[in-house]
């Protein structure tokens, strides 16, 4: 295949196709585009999640001592600022996986596929009384 | 109440042009034309040279697929009246070398569809003699979604991954693929999985959904590719875990 140059050098058995280059903002061009990579670096404010509260429950498994420093840590002016931004993410993360899982999974119940509005609020549910028991854990005394 | 309405077409010639430019046409306004009526006008009455494909004009043959403001369409199926009265932008789709203004070369989807065997493969075909192979709805219903495929390439046109990667094999075909590996009287799964179960295939696939958006016969190809995922790491953890594999 050729591209275009600024001279065309046409014949008959050589067409000269003309290719277009993807722009390097590519994913500045459409809302849809722009929203797929807002998901795609999502998983790294996903990971920072757990990282940190991996090094959470590590700190509290070394002691009083350990945890009041990590929560130090946890004060600092800049943590907070990622921490915020982080939860957007993984909340953004979350809404889109929830809304992709009905695409990627076919259910069949009596040969009828289950629509997928009721497989990705099942998601929900579920993400709710997770978050129901982790709040009673949390707030029972 | 306007009576006529402009077109901005992207012309190429590949004997006289080192780029695409855009060229503007005035055709009468009428509710009940689409776009590809306003090009066979502007054929017709303003410049026969004017290239473009088309044939069925009802969204059956998938050739008549363009960009529209920049949206991939069918201009058989989209209609001038929503676009009124500012000008509309028609170009050739996106991630194909473009041959003559509005025509792409489309020799490397054909490619790649040949190559994921879209048809019914049989470990033994039964004599004719014995009949048809008998389907029930129910089995009809699996993949039915996907044999409604057009091969209009729209969804190639709308996929960044395919833009970026010219090896992806594509929406398309990896939901046709998926169409027969669905199907209850086809057997070569295992014949489609090697060229499936690829970087450049499925695994290239980064769900970014747009393949879906547009595609004018909801066949739903990001969802075809996600399932295939799906199937392809189940196969994996039965052929790892497993002592008798998964096969």
């Amino acid at each position: 295949m050729k591209s275009a140059s600024a001279t065309p050098a046409y014949t008959l058995n050589h067409p000269r196709w003309y290719r277009k280059r993807v722009s390097t903002y590519w994913w500045l061009q459409r809302w849809e585009y722009l929203r797929f990579v807002l998901r795609e670096v999502s998983s790294a404010f996903v990971a920072f999640f757990v990282v940190t509260t991996l090094a959470q429950l590590y700190a509290l498994s070394r002691g009083p001592e350990a945890y009041a420093g990590f929560q130090q840590w946890l004060k600092n002016p800049f943590v907070i600022a990622l921490n915020v931004v982080s939860f957007f993410f993984v909340v953004f993360h979350s809404i889109t996986w929830f809304s992709l899982s009905a695409r990627a999974m076919v259910v069949r119940i009596g040969g009828k596929r289950v629509p997928g509005a009721l497989i990705s609020s099942s998601n929900y549910a579920a993400w709710l009384v997770v978050s129901a028991v982790i709040a009673w854990f949390l707030l029972r005394g | 109440m306007v009576d006529t309405i402009h077109l901005e077409i992207s012309r190429y010639s590949p004997e006289k042009d080192a780029a695409p430019y855009f060229e503007s046409f005035e055709v009468p306004f009428r509710k009940d034309w689409v776009i590809l009526d306003a090009l066979n006008y502007i054929k017709d009455k303003k410049d026969g040279s004017l290239t473009y494909r088309w044939s069925c004009r009802m969204g059956i043959c998938g050739s008549c697929g363009m960009l529209v403001n920049g949206e991939p369409k069918l201009t058989c199926a989209t209609f001038l009246a929503d676009y009124a009265p500012a000008p509309v932008r028609v170009e050739p789709l996106r991630n194909f070398p473009v041959v003559r203004d509005l025509v792409i070369a489309m020799t490397d989807f054909m490619r790649k569809l040949q190559r994921m065997k879209p048809w019914l493969i049989r470990n033994e075909e039964k004599p004719l003699s014995e009949g048809e192979y008998l389907q029930t709805p129910e089995q009809l219903d699996v993949y039915k979604q996907y044999s409604m495929c057009i091969n209009c390439m729209l969804c190639y046109a709308a996929c960044p991954v395919y833009g970026l990667d010219p090896l992806f094999a594509g929406p398309a075909a990896i939901a046709l693929a998926q169409r027969y590996n669905l199907d209850s009287r086809d057997e070569g799964a295992k014949d489609r999985f090697p060229v499936l179960s690829q970087h450049d295939a499925i695994w290239g696939c980064t769900f970014v959904g747009e393949c879906t958006r547009v595609c004018p016969k909801h066949v739903d190809p990001a969802g075809a590719i996600q399932q295939y995922k799906l199937t392809a790491a189940l196969d994996w953890f039965k052929s790892v875990l497993l002592p008798w594999g998964g096969k």
